[in-house]
């Protein structure tokens, strides 16, 4: 249960390493199936504009869980996660096209805490716009 | 129109027992691109500690919120879903969720706001075993919108 990096190793400001997670209709289909929300909003075009939005978007929860993946792959162990909060500010609009959009994702060491635990705050961006708020995650370091 | 304040504090029963399948954690880590083999191989679980393959941190979202579909559609309360949007969402771990855990959700009404004509709803997810040990407690915010239809998606 502990995770490869030394809580010793890392400073306020140390940089996990960033990573780039592309998403297509098809992933938004998929993932609808793995998560159990089929909100069309999140598949059908249609539906979209006529709620007001631009386009299809990807479902809040899909980049949520993208986003961690920075913090999961940095731990190895998915296990030193022990709190993660996001705040949805805007949709990932995600064209029907061979491209999709990509959701850029970096994060940083904010505050060494007690307990060998460090809290790592993400910025999550796409199409240049920041999507989620408040992303905070407290990570159990070894 | 204003939910009722008096629902805060409000707490449903709990859900019956979602069996988390190993299968499922496969289709998820798969959904969202996660190769991390914790996910998808026993052995690797075991070599980093753990019973079994564990769930990706947001993989249990999708018990918590069909458990707040009791408060969702609790005609009681009356929230309009169709303009329902997800705010803000956290969760705090005990442990990581285990292939063969068997889930209870107990739901629960935090807090009702009313800002600029929209309904903000909190509830909170407790996520206990089968042996009754907590497992993670999940936070969603809710925002019913008052004029525009949604804009984000839950």
């Amino acid at each position: 249960m502990t995770a490869k990096i030394a809580y010793d190793d890392v400073e306020v400001g140390t940089e996990l390493p960033a990573q780039t997670f592309p998403v297509t209709r098809a992933t938004l289909v998929q993932y609808a199936g793995a998560s159990g929300d089929f909100n069309p909003i999140h598949w059908n075009e249609k539906f979209a504009v006529e709620v007001g939005l631009p386009d299809v978007i990807a479902h809040g929860m899909f980049t949520m869980a993208e986003a961690i993946r920075v913090v999961t792959d940095w731990t190895v162990d998915p296990a030193a996660v022990v709190e993660y909060g996001v705040r949805f500010t805007k949709p990932v609009v995600v064209p029907n096209d061979d491209k999709g959009a990509t959701i850029e994702v970096s994060a940083k060491v904010a505050a060494k805490l007690d307990d060998k635990q460090v809290r790592v705050d993400l910025l999550a961006k796409s199409a240049d716009q920041k999507v989620l708020g408040m992303s905070r995650a407290v990570v159990r370091l070894a | 129109m204003a939910l009722d304040q008096s629902f805060v504090g409000r707490s449903y029963p709990p859900t019956d027992p979602y069996e988390v399948g190993r299968e499922k954690i496969r289709e998820f880590a798969v959904a969202v691109g996660d190769a991390n083999p914790a996910y998808a191989d026993p052995e690797a679980a075991k070599a980093l500690g753990h019973p079994d393959v564990l769930a990706p941190p947001t993989f249990v979202f999708a018990i918590t919120f069909k458990a707040a579909g009791q408060v969702i559609e609790d005609p009681q309360l009356g929230l309009d879903y169709s303009r329902v949007v997800h705010g803000d969402q956290k969760f705090a771990y005990t442990r990581p969720v285990y292939a063969g855990d068997r889930l209870t959700v107990t739901s629960t009404i935090e807090a009702i706001k009313s800002l600029a004509g929209n309904d903000i709803l909190d509830i909170r997810g407790e996520v206990h075993d089968a042996a009754g040990e907590h497992v993670v407690t999940a936070w969603t915010k809710l925002v019913s919108r008052a004029a525009e239809p949604a804009a984000e998606g839950v």
